[in-house]
């Protein structure tokens, strides 16, 4: 496979992005409102409220910053701007994002008020939106985008066709040294042998291997008796034809392609550190979630084969959706960006379906939106380990 | 045109890939191999549901992708539908 060329946009740091936000972040639950306020204020910019960021602790804590911090720090997001109730979590949200380089600034709203505060930030964020408006894109590589991986509401066309699919693609992104990441720690369940094998040396299957454990250990704690049936593999799944976690995860797993090792295990929201090549994330299996997380590690492009059909966004990371299923991209036409469903019967081989989806993944990064863009689906969502203090 | 598709010539069990009836012959196959295959229906199978592609008893193991992907809990005849009622996980049970 040849490296095809892109415009997009580059960075500060280098780093290779496919759009071009301008994000306004609230640090906490409440300063959301001061966020929207802005958001409403300045045409262009994107606030993006969410549900937590209070008396979190521990590694739950530290998981809160790096999303926050990555999210700000994404190459899709040209520039950010920070609010929170009190200044020092706020500008250690502004001191990580400002290591890339690009526009951040902080404000907050103890001593000041919601409207105040808004004002001065508003100010900030039409500088930052003017600003980012006459950046252009420029040419770069295919292999510069680093791509997230997650199937979702998945049946047995996704292991038969949109999963082998992506990995399909993976093989040949890879191949090139570009870099990619899966995870949905969970439902790998029932073939974490193939995924361990998968594993570039020992150390990395027994970072894997240890993660895997934790989440076993989890849900044995707390099921309380209960098979999981319905909430893993869910209700759409078992409409769909899928009947136990071991089926599913071994669909899930044809995401992975036949050839390429994964060379590190990263936590939840980790940036991707040690080079070009594929990365398992310990990741939530629920879609937004688990795109949120990557979004936060710096993926810039997100693959999403579906069955039944999911229709979950992001707001800064552009998901594409595929399907296998006939039905699905009939009756949910508006969601799907690539229709695989030939393969089904026999009229597209896998390479050709890999090739079709690199194609949807070019233009893409060349600007063309989105399904989940262009329908306003923006599920930012954070992955909370534990009860607040 | 493709009844059905099985991953691996260890399955023993195939995925409908269109709306199989009752009584009807199926043309199948293996992705693998690219091998044609061929399967009766006894039973509706919805799109994207399984036909067993032998008999099973309780406590059997159903392969799917050449793995194990769980255990049967009551009688299924080839050609019969394989779902959540025949088929459970051996992981979490």
């Amino acid at each position: 496979m040849q490296d095809r060329k892109i415009m997009a946009y580059r960075r500060e740091n280098g780093r290779v992005g496919v759009r071009n936000h301008v994000v306004v972040l609230p640090v906490d639950d409440i300063s959301n409102a001061c966020a929207e306020m802005v958001g409403n204020n300045i045409k262009g910019a994107m606030a993006l409220p969410h549900a937590y960021g209070r008396l979190q602790f521990g590694e739950d804590l530290d998981l809160f910053f790096r999303t926050m911090i990555g999210t700000g720090s994404n190459p899709n997001v040209a520039a950010c701007v920070v609010i929170g109730i009190e200044p020092g979590w706020t500008q250690k949200i502004v001191d990580g994002i400002a290591k890339t380089g690009k526009p951040v600034a902080g404000f907050s709203i103890e001593g000041r008020g919601d409207i105040k505060t808004a004002a001065e930030a508003s100010y900030k964020t039409k500088e930052f939106v003017q600003w980012a408006s006459e950046i252009q894109r420029s040419e770069c590589k295919f292999s510069e985008l680093y791509i997230s991986v997650k199937c979702g509401e998945s049946d047995t066309t996704t292991g038969l066709s949109s999963c082998p699919t992506v990995g399909n693609v993976l093989d040949k992104h890879c191949a090139l040294g570009g870099i990619a990441s899966f995870g949905e720690t969970s439902e790998l369940t029932g073939a974490e042998h193939i995924v361990k094998s998968k594993a570039a040396n020992k150390e990395v299957e027994a970072k894997f291997t240890a993660m895997f454990e934790d989440y076993q250990k989890l849900v044995f704690a707390e099921r309380a008796g209960s098979d999981l049936s319905e909430s893993q593999p869910t209700k759409g799944n078992i409409a769909g034809g899928l009947t136990t976690i071991e089926e599913k995860a071994l669909g899930n797993v044809e995401k992975l392609g036949k050839r390429t090792k994964y060379i590190d295990a990263l936590q939840p929201a980790e940036a991707p550190a040690k080079g070009p090549g594929l990365y398992f994330m310990d990741t939530s299996s629920a879609a937004a979630e688990a795109v949120t997380l990557w979004a936060a590690s710096g993926a810039v492009v997100h693959l999403f084969p579906t069955g039944q059909g999911n229709v979950i966004g992001n707001p800064i990371e552009p998901v594409i959706k595929l399907s296998g299923n006939p039905k699905t991209v009939a009756t949910m036409a508006e969601h799907i960006d690539l229709d695989v469903s030939a393969i089904l019967r026999g009229e597209m081989t896998l390479d050709q379906a890999g090739d079709a989806l690199i194609d949807v993944i070019v233009r893409t990064a060349n600007g063309r939106l989105t399904s989940a863009e262009a329908l306003g689906h923006r599920e930012f969502v954070m992955t909370k380990l534990y009860r607040s203090a | 045109m493709i009844q059905f598709l099985v991953h691996d010539k260890k399955d023993t069990v195939g995925v409908a890939v269109v709306d199989v009836k009752a009584g009807q012959t199926l043309e199948g196959r293996d992705l693998a191999t690219n091998e044609k295959l061929s399967a009766k229906a006894l039973m509706d199978i919805p799109l994207g549901h399984k036909i067993a592609l032998k008999d099973f008893k309780p406590g059997d193991t159903v392969y799917k992708y050449a793995c194990d992907i769980g255990k049967v809990v009551a009688s299924i005849k080839a050609g019969e539908h394989v779902h959540i009622h025949n088929l459970k996980t051996k992981r979490w049970a």
